[in-house]
Protein backbone atom coordinates (compact mmCIF):
# COMPACT_ATOMS: atom_id res chain seq x y z
CA UNK A 1 0.00 0.00 0.00
CA UNK A 2 2.80 2.45 0.75
CA UNK A 3 4.95 1.55 -2.00
CA UNK A 4 1.84 2.12 -3.84
CA UNK A 5 1.67 5.63 -2.60
CA UNK A 6 5.23 6.13 -3.49
CA UNK A 7 4.91 4.99 -7.06
CA UNK A 8 1.79 7.38 -7.43
CA UNK A 9 3.63 10.10 -5.90
CA UNK A 10 6.73 9.81 -7.77
CA UNK A 11 5.02 9.30 -11.09
CA UNK A 12 2.53 12.13 -10.64
CA UNK A 13 5.47 14.93 -9.63
CA UNK A 14 7.25 13.36 -12.36
CA UNK A 15 4.37 14.07 -15.26
CA UNK A 16 3.38 17.44 -14.09
CA UNK A 17 7.29 18.64 -14.40
CA UNK A 18 7.04 17.44 -17.73
CA UNK A 19 4.03 19.07 -19.04
CA UNK A 20 5.23 22.13 -17.65
CA UNK A 21 8.65 22.14 -19.45
CA UNK A 22 6.72 21.49 -22.95
CA UNK A 23 4.22 23.93 -22.26
CA UNK A 24 6.78 26.46 -21.36
CA UNK A 25 6.75 28.75 -24.46
CA UNK A 26 2.80 29.39 -24.13
CA UNK A 27 2.48 29.26 -20.25
CA UNK A 28 5.56 31.54 -19.45
CA UNK A 29 6.98 34.91 -20.07
CA UNK A 30 10.37 35.36 -22.09
CA UNK A 31 12.69 33.47 -19.63
CA UNK A 32 15.86 36.00 -21.82
CA UNK A 33 13.87 39.19 -21.39
CA UNK A 34 16.15 41.29 -19.32
CA UNK A 35 14.28 44.04 -17.26
CA UNK A 36 16.80 45.73 -15.40
CA UNK A 37 14.57 48.15 -13.64
CA UNK A 38 11.91 45.24 -12.40
CA UNK A 39 15.57 43.70 -11.28
CA UNK A 40 15.39 40.90 -7.62
CA UNK A 41 11.21 41.38 -7.01
CA UNK A 42 9.44 39.33 -4.34
CA UNK A 43 6.97 37.19 -6.27
CA UNK A 44 3.99 38.45 -7.44
CA UNK A 45 1.19 38.37 -10.03
CA UNK A 46 3.37 39.79 -12.67
CA UNK A 47 6.20 37.72 -11.74
CA UNK A 48 4.77 34.31 -9.97
CA UNK A 49 8.21 33.29 -8.74
CA UNK A 50 9.74 36.81 -8.50
CA UNK A 51 13.20 38.38 -10.76
CA UNK A 52 16.52 37.85 -10.57
CA UNK A 53 19.50 40.44 -10.09
CA UNK A 54 18.76 41.22 -14.50
CA UNK A 55 15.15 41.48 -13.85
CA UNK A 56 14.41 37.86 -15.79
CA UNK A 57 11.31 36.28 -14.85
CA UNK A 58 12.51 33.53 -12.10
CA UNK A 59 9.33 30.89 -13.33
CA UNK A 60 9.70 31.28 -16.88
CA UNK A 61 13.84 29.85 -15.83
CA UNK A 62 12.65 27.25 -13.64
CA UNK A 63 10.52 26.00 -16.63
CA UNK A 64 13.17 26.17 -19.16
CA UNK A 65 15.38 24.97 -17.41
CA UNK A 66 13.56 21.76 -15.95
CA UNK A 67 13.98 21.12 -19.98
CA UNK A 68 17.77 21.15 -20.30
CA UNK A 69 17.20 18.73 -16.39
CA UNK A 70 14.53 16.08 -18.14
CA UNK A 71 16.57 16.02 -21.41
CA UNK A 72 20.35 15.71 -20.00
CA UNK A 73 18.59 13.09 -17.59
CA UNK A 74 17.00 10.96 -20.03
CA UNK A 75 19.48 11.33 -23.15
CA UNK A 76 22.62 10.33 -20.25
CA UNK A 77 20.19 7.21 -19.53
CA UNK A 78 19.94 5.89 -22.46
CA UNK A 79 23.47 6.74 -24.03
CA UNK A 80 24.52 5.20 -20.73
CA UNK A 81 22.05 1.83 -20.58
CA UNK A 82 22.79 1.45 -24.09
CA UNK A 83 26.73 1.19 -24.33
CA UNK A 84 26.83 -0.44 -20.92
CA UNK A 85 24.04 -3.20 -22.31
CA UNK A 86 26.40 -4.04 -25.21
CA UNK A 87 29.97 -4.40 -23.53
CA UNK A 88 27.80 -6.09 -20.26
CA UNK A 89 26.44 -8.27 -22.47
CA UNK A 90 29.62 -9.67 -24.36
CA UNK A 91 31.49 -9.32 -21.05
CA UNK A 92 29.56 -11.53 -19.32
CA UNK A 93 29.16 -14.34 -21.96
CA UNK A 94 32.71 -14.60 -23.24
CA UNK A 95 35.24 -15.11 -20.20
CA UNK A 96 38.34 -13.22 -21.96
CA UNK A 97 36.58 -10.11 -22.36
CA UNK A 98 35.69 -9.82 -18.87
CA UNK A 99 38.73 -10.12 -17.65
CA UNK A 100 39.87 -6.74 -19.51
CA UNK A 101 36.70 -5.48 -19.97
CA UNK A 102 36.27 -5.56 -15.98
CA UNK A 103 39.41 -4.29 -15.25
CA UNK A 104 38.89 -1.14 -17.67
CA UNK A 105 35.65 -0.50 -15.74
CA UNK A 106 37.06 -1.04 -12.50
CA UNK A 107 39.69 1.86 -13.63
CA UNK A 108 36.16 4.04 -14.44
CA UNK A 109 34.79 3.40 -11.62
CA UNK A 110 37.76 4.77 -9.51
CA UNK A 111 37.97 8.25 -11.88
CA UNK A 112 35.25 10.80 -9.89
CA UNK A 113 32.39 11.29 -12.15
CA UNK A 114 32.15 15.34 -11.54
CA UNK A 115 35.77 15.83 -12.46
CA UNK A 116 35.53 13.71 -15.25
CA UNK A 117 32.90 15.31 -16.71
CA UNK A 118 34.22 18.56 -16.11
CA UNK A 119 37.59 18.04 -17.47
CA UNK A 120 35.54 16.54 -21.09
CA UNK A 121 33.73 19.38 -21.35
CA UNK A 122 36.02 22.32 -20.64
CA UNK A 123 38.02 20.57 -23.53
CA UNK A 124 35.16 20.80 -25.93
CA UNK A 125 32.93 23.66 -27.35
CA UNK A 126 30.10 23.40 -24.70
CA UNK A 127 26.97 22.04 -26.29
CA UNK A 128 24.03 20.15 -24.38
CA UNK A 129 25.31 16.95 -27.04
CA UNK A 130 28.76 17.43 -24.76
CA UNK A 131 27.30 17.41 -21.37
CA UNK A 132 25.23 14.56 -21.99
CA UNK A 133 27.98 12.33 -23.20
CA UNK A 134 30.15 13.77 -20.68
CA UNK A 135 28.13 12.42 -18.12
CA UNK A 136 27.21 9.44 -19.42
CA UNK A 137 31.04 7.81 -19.90
CA UNK A 138 31.52 7.65 -16.12
CA UNK A 139 27.54 6.09 -15.73
CA UNK A 140 28.52 3.03 -18.24
CA UNK A 141 30.49 0.50 -15.49
CA UNK A 142 27.71 0.38 -13.13
CA UNK A 143 25.07 -0.19 -16.06
CA UNK A 144 27.91 -3.16 -16.83
CA UNK A 145 28.46 -4.43 -13.66
CA UNK A 146 24.56 -5.04 -13.37
CA UNK A 147 24.27 -6.63 -16.85
CA UNK A 148 27.11 -8.64 -16.17
CA UNK A 149 25.96 -9.82 -13.21
CA UNK A 150 23.20 -11.02 -14.36
CA UNK A 151 24.38 -12.84 -17.74
CA UNK A 152 26.42 -14.92 -14.98
CA UNK A 153 23.61 -16.12 -13.04
CA UNK A 154 21.47 -16.90 -16.15
CA UNK A 155 24.85 -18.42 -18.43
CA UNK A 156 24.37 -21.18 -15.43
CA UNK A 157 20.60 -22.30 -16.28
CA UNK A 158 19.38 -25.50 -18.17
CA UNK A 159 18.11 -23.74 -20.74
CA UNK A 160 21.20 -22.00 -21.99
CA UNK A 161 22.89 -25.30 -21.62
CA UNK A 162 20.28 -26.57 -23.92
CA UNK A 163 19.97 -24.31 -26.33
CA UNK A 164 24.33 -24.25 -26.91
CA UNK A 165 24.55 -28.33 -27.02
CA UNK A 166 21.71 -27.64 -29.81
CA UNK A 167 24.25 -25.87 -31.92
CA UNK A 168 22.84 -22.59 -31.21
CA UNK A 169 25.43 -19.64 -32.25
CA UNK A 170 26.37 -17.15 -29.26
CA UNK A 171 24.95 -14.21 -30.94
CA UNK A 172 21.82 -15.99 -31.24
CA UNK A 173 21.45 -16.99 -27.09
CA UNK A 174 22.85 -13.54 -25.99
CA UNK A 175 19.99 -11.80 -28.22
CA UNK A 176 16.90 -14.57 -27.14
CA UNK A 177 17.56 -16.23 -24.17
CA UNK A 178 19.90 -13.89 -21.98
CA UNK A 179 18.95 -10.08 -23.34
CA UNK A 180 15.05 -10.76 -21.52
CA UNK A 181 16.60 -11.24 -18.12
CA UNK A 182 18.37 -7.94 -18.11
CA UNK A 183 15.45 -6.06 -18.48
CA UNK A 184 13.56 -5.67 -15.33
CA UNK A 185 16.52 -4.38 -13.31
CA UNK A 186 17.84 -2.21 -16.44
CA UNK A 187 14.41 -0.21 -16.22
CA UNK A 188 15.38 0.10 -12.60
CA UNK A 189 18.52 0.93 -13.15
CA UNK A 190 17.55 3.65 -15.33
CA UNK A 191 15.83 5.55 -13.41
CA UNK A 192 19.03 6.13 -10.74
CA UNK A 193 21.12 7.12 -13.96
CA UNK A 194 18.73 9.55 -14.64
CA UNK A 195 18.31 10.91 -11.11
CA UNK A 196 22.24 10.75 -11.20
CA UNK A 197 22.63 12.40 -14.41
CA UNK A 198 20.23 15.54 -13.27
CA UNK A 199 22.21 15.94 -9.97
CA UNK A 200 25.92 15.97 -12.23
CA UNK A 201 24.16 18.34 -14.94
CA UNK A 202 23.01 20.46 -12.40
CA UNK A 203 26.56 20.32 -10.40
CA UNK A 204 28.49 21.09 -13.76
CA UNK A 205 26.22 24.38 -14.86
CA UNK A 206 26.78 25.06 -11.04
CA UNK A 207 30.52 25.17 -11.32
CA UNK A 208 29.90 26.86 -14.82
CA UNK A 209 31.58 23.88 -17.12
CA UNK A 210 28.14 23.22 -18.18
CA UNK A 211 25.97 24.01 -21.12
CA UNK A 212 26.03 27.54 -22.64
CA UNK A 213 25.51 29.82 -20.22
CA UNK A 214 23.19 31.71 -22.26
CA UNK A 215 20.32 28.63 -21.96
CA UNK A 216 18.07 28.52 -18.60
CA UNK A 217 19.39 25.71 -16.38
CA UNK A 218 18.76 25.22 -12.55
CA UNK A 219 22.52 24.66 -11.86
CA UNK A 220 23.62 28.22 -13.88
CA UNK A 221 20.27 30.09 -12.14
CA UNK A 222 21.52 29.45 -8.70
CA UNK A 223 25.34 30.02 -9.17
CA UNK A 224 24.52 33.87 -11.06
CA UNK A 225 21.90 34.47 -8.42
CA UNK A 226 24.23 32.98 -5.30
CA UNK A 227 25.46 36.39 -4.21
CA UNK A 228 21.70 38.08 -3.87
CA UNK A 229 20.51 35.28 -1.37
CA UNK A 230 20.13 37.80 1.25
CA UNK A 231 18.30 39.71 -0.66
CA UNK A 232 16.47 37.64 -2.96
CA UNK A 233 16.01 34.34 -2.15
CA UNK A 234 13.58 33.57 -4.19
CA UNK A 235 16.61 33.69 -7.19
CA UNK A 236 17.78 30.86 -5.50
CA UNK A 237 15.26 28.59 -3.44
CA UNK A 238 13.06 28.21 -6.75
CA UNK A 239 15.98 26.26 -8.94
CA UNK A 240 17.36 24.50 -5.75
CA UNK A 241 13.34 23.20 -4.88
CA UNK A 242 13.07 22.64 -8.25
CA UNK A 243 15.96 20.06 -8.71
CA UNK A 244 15.42 18.21 -5.16
CA UNK A 245 11.77 17.56 -5.85
CA UNK A 246 12.14 16.28 -9.22
CA UNK A 247 15.17 14.19 -8.33
CA UNK A 248 13.34 12.58 -5.35
CA UNK A 249 10.88 12.37 -7.58
CA UNK A 250 12.94 10.10 -9.77
CA UNK A 251 14.27 8.30 -6.51
CA UNK A 252 10.89 7.34 -5.33
CA UNK A 253 9.94 6.01 -8.58
CA UNK A 254 13.25 4.17 -9.00
CA UNK A 255 12.51 2.56 -5.40
CA UNK A 256 8.75 1.72 -6.32
CA UNK A 257 9.67 0.00 -9.08
CA UNK A 258 12.71 -2.19 -7.42
CA UNK A 259 10.27 -2.84 -5.21
CA UNK A 260 7.67 -3.44 -7.79
CA UNK A 261 10.19 -5.52 -9.87
CA UNK A 262 11.54 -7.42 -7.37
CA UNK A 263 14.83 -6.95 -8.60
CA UNK A 264 17.14 -9.29 -6.14
CA UNK A 265 20.46 -8.59 -7.61
CA UNK A 266 20.41 -4.82 -7.62
CA UNK A 267 20.84 -5.21 -4.13
CA UNK A 268 24.53 -6.47 -4.42
CA UNK A 269 25.42 -4.50 -7.67
CA UNK A 270 24.29 -1.01 -6.94
CA UNK B 1 46.23 -14.39 4.16
CA UNK B 2 49.81 -12.69 2.91
CA UNK B 3 48.47 -13.84 -0.24
CA UNK B 4 45.26 -12.68 -0.25
CA UNK B 5 46.70 -8.86 0.69
CA UNK B 6 49.58 -9.52 -1.74
CA UNK B 7 47.08 -10.55 -4.60
CA UNK B 8 44.59 -7.19 -3.00
CA UNK B 9 47.64 -4.99 -3.42
CA UNK B 10 48.63 -6.18 -6.81
CA UNK B 11 45.22 -5.57 -8.17
CA UNK B 12 45.64 -1.20 -7.71
CA UNK B 13 48.03 -1.86 -10.38
CA UNK B 14 45.67 -2.40 -13.63
CA UNK B 15 43.28 -0.11 -12.05
CA UNK B 16 45.31 2.75 -11.76
CA UNK B 17 46.92 1.85 -15.17
CA UNK B 18 43.46 2.39 -16.57
CA UNK B 19 42.91 5.80 -14.83
CA UNK B 20 46.09 6.84 -16.08
CA UNK B 21 45.36 5.65 -19.53
CA UNK B 22 42.22 7.46 -19.41
CA UNK B 23 43.46 10.78 -18.08
CA UNK B 24 46.13 10.73 -20.68
CA UNK B 25 43.66 10.52 -23.06
CA UNK B 26 41.80 13.28 -21.78
CA UNK B 27 43.67 15.80 -23.17
CA UNK B 28 45.57 13.92 -26.18
CA UNK B 29 42.47 12.09 -27.85
CA UNK B 30 40.29 14.82 -27.66
CA UNK B 31 39.44 16.83 -30.85
CA UNK B 32 41.49 19.56 -31.61
CA UNK B 33 45.19 20.53 -31.00
CA UNK B 34 46.44 20.22 -27.37
CA UNK B 35 48.91 22.72 -27.70
CA UNK B 36 46.34 25.15 -28.97
CA UNK B 37 43.64 24.16 -26.57
CA UNK B 38 46.45 24.87 -23.85
CA UNK B 39 47.87 28.56 -25.86
CA UNK B 40 44.08 29.85 -25.31
CA UNK B 41 41.82 31.96 -27.57
CA UNK B 42 44.12 35.03 -28.44
CA UNK B 43 47.86 32.48 -29.25
CA UNK B 44 49.50 33.24 -32.52
CA UNK B 45 50.86 29.67 -34.08
CA UNK B 46 54.59 30.47 -32.95
CA UNK B 47 52.91 30.06 -29.69
CA UNK B 48 51.43 26.97 -30.48
CA UNK B 49 54.71 25.65 -31.74
CA UNK B 50 56.48 26.64 -28.72
CA UNK B 51 53.82 24.90 -26.07
CA UNK B 52 53.78 21.90 -28.56
CA UNK B 53 57.68 21.52 -28.40
CA UNK B 54 57.68 22.26 -24.73
CA UNK B 55 55.08 19.60 -23.82
CA UNK B 56 56.78 16.98 -25.77
CA UNK B 57 53.69 16.56 -28.41
CA UNK B 58 55.78 16.81 -31.82
CA UNK B 59 56.59 12.71 -30.38
CA UNK B 60 54.87 9.79 -31.38
CA UNK B 61 51.78 9.50 -29.34
CA UNK B 62 52.59 6.28 -27.33
CA UNK B 63 56.25 7.88 -26.19
CA UNK B 64 54.64 10.72 -24.74
CA UNK B 65 52.02 8.25 -22.85
CA UNK B 66 55.56 6.63 -21.29
CA UNK B 67 57.22 9.93 -20.79
CA UNK B 68 54.81 11.41 -18.83
CA UNK B 69 54.23 7.56 -16.74
CA UNK B 70 58.16 7.84 -16.06
CA UNK B 71 57.26 11.69 -14.95
CA UNK B 72 54.85 10.79 -12.48
CA UNK B 73 56.91 8.00 -11.42
CA UNK B 74 58.87 10.23 -10.10
CA UNK B 75 55.75 11.97 -7.74
CA UNK B 76 55.53 14.88 -10.61
CA UNK B 77 52.30 15.58 -11.44
CA UNK B 78 53.11 18.43 -14.16
CA UNK B 79 53.59 22.17 -14.16
CA UNK B 80 50.51 24.67 -13.63
CA UNK B 81 50.10 26.76 -17.56
CA UNK B 82 48.77 29.56 -14.79
CA UNK B 83 51.13 29.57 -11.65
CA UNK B 84 54.15 28.28 -12.88
CA UNK B 85 54.77 26.24 -10.15
CA UNK B 86 54.46 22.26 -9.55
CA UNK B 87 51.06 20.70 -9.30
CA UNK B 88 52.13 19.05 -6.52
CA UNK B 89 53.29 21.99 -4.73
CA UNK B 90 49.96 23.57 -5.30
CA UNK B 91 47.75 21.15 -4.24
CA UNK B 92 50.10 20.36 -1.55
CA UNK B 93 49.34 24.75 -0.14
CA UNK B 94 45.72 23.66 -0.49
CA UNK B 95 45.53 20.09 0.83
CA UNK B 96 44.49 21.41 4.57
CA UNK B 97 41.10 23.02 3.78
CA UNK B 98 40.12 19.83 2.36
CA UNK B 99 41.92 17.31 4.44
CA UNK B 100 39.75 19.18 7.17
CA UNK B 101 36.86 19.02 5.87
CA UNK B 102 37.00 15.57 4.94
CA UNK B 103 37.92 14.53 8.32
CA UNK B 104 35.25 16.70 9.98
CA UNK B 105 32.50 15.31 7.46
CA UNK B 106 33.74 11.39 7.62
CA UNK B 107 33.46 11.47 11.07
CA UNK B 108 30.27 13.79 11.56
CA UNK B 109 28.56 11.63 8.83
CA UNK B 110 29.52 8.19 10.22
CA UNK B 111 28.35 8.60 13.33
CA UNK B 112 25.09 10.17 12.39
CA UNK B 113 24.70 7.47 9.98
CA UNK B 114 25.37 4.74 11.79
CA UNK B 115 23.07 5.41 15.05
CA UNK B 116 20.28 6.51 12.15
CA UNK B 117 21.07 2.83 10.76
CA UNK B 118 20.92 0.93 13.55
CA UNK B 119 17.92 2.75 15.64
CA UNK B 120 15.92 2.41 12.21
CA UNK B 121 16.40 -1.65 11.88
CA UNK B 122 16.06 -1.89 15.66
CA UNK B 123 12.36 -0.31 15.64
CA UNK B 124 11.89 -1.27 12.09
CA UNK B 125 8.47 -0.48 10.86
CA UNK B 126 7.73 2.49 13.56
CA UNK B 127 7.94 5.73 13.04
CA UNK B 128 11.38 6.22 13.90
CA UNK B 129 11.89 3.70 10.88
CA UNK B 130 10.29 6.03 8.50
CA UNK B 131 11.17 9.24 9.27
CA UNK B 132 15.20 7.52 9.03
CA UNK B 133 13.99 6.13 4.97
CA UNK B 134 12.70 9.60 4.21
CA UNK B 135 15.60 11.51 5.45
CA UNK B 136 17.80 8.74 3.51
CA UNK B 137 15.58 9.16 0.67
CA UNK B 138 15.61 13.18 0.79
CA UNK B 139 19.20 13.52 1.55
CA UNK B 140 19.87 11.63 -1.65
CA UNK B 141 17.92 14.05 -3.54
CA UNK B 142 19.12 17.60 -2.46
CA UNK B 143 22.38 18.38 -4.66
CA UNK B 144 25.28 19.58 -2.26
CA UNK B 145 24.85 23.50 -3.89
CA UNK B 146 21.40 23.65 -2.48
CA UNK B 147 21.82 22.63 1.01
CA UNK B 148 24.87 24.54 1.01
CA UNK B 149 22.88 27.89 0.64
CA UNK B 150 20.08 26.80 2.59
CA UNK B 151 22.29 26.28 5.21
CA UNK B 152 24.20 29.74 4.49
CA UNK B 153 20.63 31.56 4.68
CA UNK B 154 19.10 29.90 7.85
CA UNK B 155 22.19 29.30 9.80
CA UNK B 156 24.31 32.65 8.60
CA UNK B 157 22.29 35.17 7.52
CA UNK B 158 18.87 34.87 9.16
CA UNK B 159 20.29 33.32 12.52
CA UNK B 160 23.88 34.75 12.21
CA UNK B 161 24.84 32.12 14.26
CA UNK B 162 28.00 30.70 12.03
CA UNK B 163 30.02 32.55 9.40
CA UNK B 164 28.48 32.68 5.69
CA UNK B 165 31.86 31.15 4.38
CA UNK B 166 35.39 31.04 4.41
CA UNK B 167 38.36 28.81 6.24
CA UNK B 168 40.57 29.27 8.94
CA UNK B 169 43.63 27.15 10.17
CA UNK B 170 43.40 24.80 13.04
CA UNK B 171 46.67 26.85 14.00
CA UNK B 172 43.90 29.56 14.97
CA UNK B 173 42.65 27.48 17.68
CA UNK B 174 40.28 24.93 17.32
CA UNK B 175 37.10 26.43 17.29
CA UNK B 176 37.18 29.01 14.70
CA UNK B 177 38.51 25.87 12.66
CA UNK B 178 35.27 23.96 13.39
CA UNK B 179 33.40 27.05 13.31
CA UNK B 180 33.56 27.01 9.57
CA UNK B 181 33.53 23.61 9.12
CA UNK B 182 30.06 22.69 10.50
CA UNK B 183 27.67 24.20 7.54
CA UNK B 184 29.95 22.67 5.02
CA UNK B 185 30.37 19.25 6.48
CA UNK B 186 27.21 19.05 6.91
CA UNK B 187 26.55 20.15 3.17
CA UNK B 188 28.80 17.66 2.00
CA UNK B 189 27.79 14.91 4.64
CA UNK B 190 24.03 14.67 3.73
CA UNK B 191 24.03 12.45 0.68
CA UNK B 192 27.04 10.71 2.42
CA UNK B 193 24.70 9.95 5.82
CA UNK B 194 21.32 8.85 3.63
CA UNK B 195 23.65 5.85 1.65
CA UNK B 196 25.48 4.45 5.07
CA UNK B 197 22.36 4.78 7.52
CA UNK B 198 20.61 3.39 4.41
CA UNK B 199 23.28 0.21 4.21
CA UNK B 200 23.57 0.00 7.58
CA UNK B 201 19.43 -0.45 8.24
CA UNK B 202 19.46 -3.50 5.84
CA UNK B 203 22.79 -5.20 6.96
CA UNK B 204 21.12 -4.70 10.79
CA UNK B 205 17.80 -6.18 9.58
CA UNK B 206 19.74 -9.24 8.31
CA UNK B 207 21.63 -10.03 11.64
CA UNK B 208 19.46 -8.94 13.72
CA UNK B 209 17.11 -12.08 12.19
CA UNK B 210 20.10 -14.36 12.36
CA UNK B 211 19.80 -17.22 15.16
CA UNK B 212 23.01 -16.23 17.86
CA UNK B 213 20.87 -12.71 18.42
CA UNK B 214 18.12 -14.50 19.77
CA UNK B 215 20.13 -16.31 21.70
CA UNK B 216 22.26 -12.95 23.31
CA UNK B 217 18.83 -11.64 23.84
CA UNK B 218 17.12 -14.95 25.61
CA UNK B 219 20.58 -14.91 27.46
CA UNK B 220 19.59 -11.25 28.55
CA UNK B 221 22.42 -9.18 27.28
CA UNK B 222 21.22 -5.56 27.63
CA UNK B 223 19.95 -4.11 24.45
CA UNK B 224 22.52 -1.38 23.11
CA UNK B 225 25.48 -3.29 23.73
CA UNK B 226 23.59 -6.05 21.94
CA UNK B 227 22.55 -3.47 18.72
CA UNK B 228 26.10 -1.65 18.97
CA UNK B 229 28.55 -4.42 19.61
CA UNK B 230 27.14 -7.63 18.77
CA UNK B 231 24.86 -6.78 16.36
CA UNK B 232 26.61 -4.26 14.09
CA UNK B 233 30.08 -5.72 14.18
CA UNK B 234 28.62 -8.84 12.40
CA UNK B 235 26.60 -6.30 9.74
CA UNK B 236 30.12 -4.31 9.43
CA UNK B 237 31.37 -5.66 6.29
CA UNK B 238 28.50 -4.15 3.62
CA UNK B 239 28.54 -1.38 5.55
CA UNK B 240 32.37 -0.84 5.74
CA UNK B 241 32.52 -1.62 1.72
CA UNK B 242 29.59 1.50 1.05
CA UNK B 243 31.62 3.73 3.47
CA UNK B 244 34.29 2.92 1.09
CA UNK B 245 32.80 3.35 -1.80
CA UNK B 246 30.67 6.04 -0.92
CA UNK B 247 33.94 8.51 -0.85
CA UNK B 248 32.84 8.63 -4.55
CA UNK B 249 30.32 11.00 -3.98
CA UNK B 250 32.57 13.05 -1.26
CA UNK B 251 35.16 13.66 -3.57
CA UNK B 252 32.68 14.76 -6.16
CA UNK B 253 30.72 16.70 -3.23
CA UNK B 254 34.06 18.29 -2.16
CA UNK B 255 34.69 20.59 -5.42
CA UNK B 256 31.40 21.91 -5.48
CA UNK B 257 31.33 22.59 -1.47
CA UNK B 258 34.54 24.28 -1.15
CA UNK B 259 33.05 26.77 -4.32
CA UNK B 260 29.76 27.33 -2.23
CA UNK B 261 31.76 28.07 1.00
CA UNK B 262 34.64 29.55 -0.74
CA UNK B 263 36.88 27.06 1.20
CA UNK B 264 40.41 27.48 -0.56
CA UNK B 265 41.43 23.35 -1.25
CA UNK B 266 42.15 21.19 -3.44
CA UNK B 267 38.72 21.63 -4.95
CA UNK B 268 38.49 25.07 -5.57
CA UNK B 269 42.29 24.51 -7.18
CA UNK B 270 40.63 22.52 -9.53
CA UNK B 271 37.23 24.81 -10.45
CA UNK B 272 39.64 27.97 -10.76
CA UNK B 273 41.64 25.51 -13.17
CA UNK B 274 38.90 24.88 -15.46
CA UNK B 275 38.07 28.68 -15.72
CA UNK B 276 41.42 29.17 -16.85
CA UNK B 277 42.22 26.06 -18.54
CA UNK B 278 44.85 25.17 -16.96
CA UNK B 279 44.64 21.20 -18.27
CA UNK B 280 48.17 20.02 -15.77
CA UNK B 281 46.22 21.28 -12.61
CA UNK B 282 43.41 19.35 -14.19
CA UNK B 283 44.84 16.21 -14.81
CA UNK B 284 46.53 15.77 -11.37
CA UNK B 285 44.12 16.50 -9.39
CA UNK B 286 41.86 13.72 -11.10
CA UNK B 287 44.93 11.48 -10.80
CA UNK B 288 45.48 12.02 -7.18
CA UNK B 289 41.77 12.19 -6.25
CA UNK B 290 41.08 8.64 -8.36
CA UNK B 291 44.40 7.66 -6.30
CA UNK B 292 43.17 8.72 -2.85
CA UNK B 293 39.35 6.41 -3.97
CA UNK B 294 41.61 3.50 -4.98
CA UNK B 295 43.89 3.54 -1.66
CA UNK B 296 40.80 4.18 0.23
CA UNK B 297 38.92 0.98 -1.12
CA UNK B 298 41.84 -0.65 -0.80
CA UNK B 299 42.20 -0.16 3.20
CA UNK B 300 38.47 -1.04 3.23
CA UNK B 301 39.31 -4.43 1.48
CA UNK B 302 42.15 -5.37 4.31
CA UNK B 303 39.99 -4.30 6.96
CA UNK B 304 37.39 -7.23 6.11
CA UNK B 305 40.32 -9.25 7.80
CA UNK B 306 39.64 -7.10 10.95
CA UNK B 307 36.06 -8.05 10.94
CA UNK B 308 35.34 -10.78 9.69
CA UNK B 309 38.23 -13.86 10.62
CA UNK B 310 36.41 -15.98 7.72
CA UNK B 311 37.93 -13.72 4.83
CA UNK B 312 41.23 -14.43 6.10
CA UNK B 313 41.37 -17.96 4.74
Amino acid sequence: MRRHATLVVGATVLAIVVALAIAAPWISPDPMRLAPADRLLPPSAQHLLGTDHLGRDVYARALYGARISLIVGVSVAALSVAAGLLIGLVAGYWPPVDLVVMRVMDGMMAIPAILLAIALVSLNKASIFIVIVAISLPEIPRVVRLVRAVVLTVRERPYIEAAISGGTRGSKIIWRHILPSTVPPLIVQSTYVIASAILIEAGLSFLGAGVPPDIPTWGNMIASSRLFIARAPWTVFVPGGALALVILAVNLLGDALRDRLDVRLMRRVS
Amino acid sequence: MTVTILRRLLSVLPVMGVVAVCVFSLLHLAPGDPAAIIAGDNATPANIAAIRIQLGLDQPIWWQFLVWIGTLLHGDLGTSMFWGDSVFSLVQQRAAPTISLAFTTLVVAVSIALVLGVLAAARAGTWIDRFVMAFAALGFSVPVFVVGYFLIFLFAIQLRWLPVQGFTPITEGLWPWLRNLILPSIALGLAYVALIARITRTAMLDVLAEDYMRTARAKGVAVRPMLFKHALKNAAVPVVTVIGNGVALLIGGVVITETVFNIPGIGRLVVDAIARRDYPIIQGVILLFSGVYVLVNLLVDLSYTLFDPRVRG
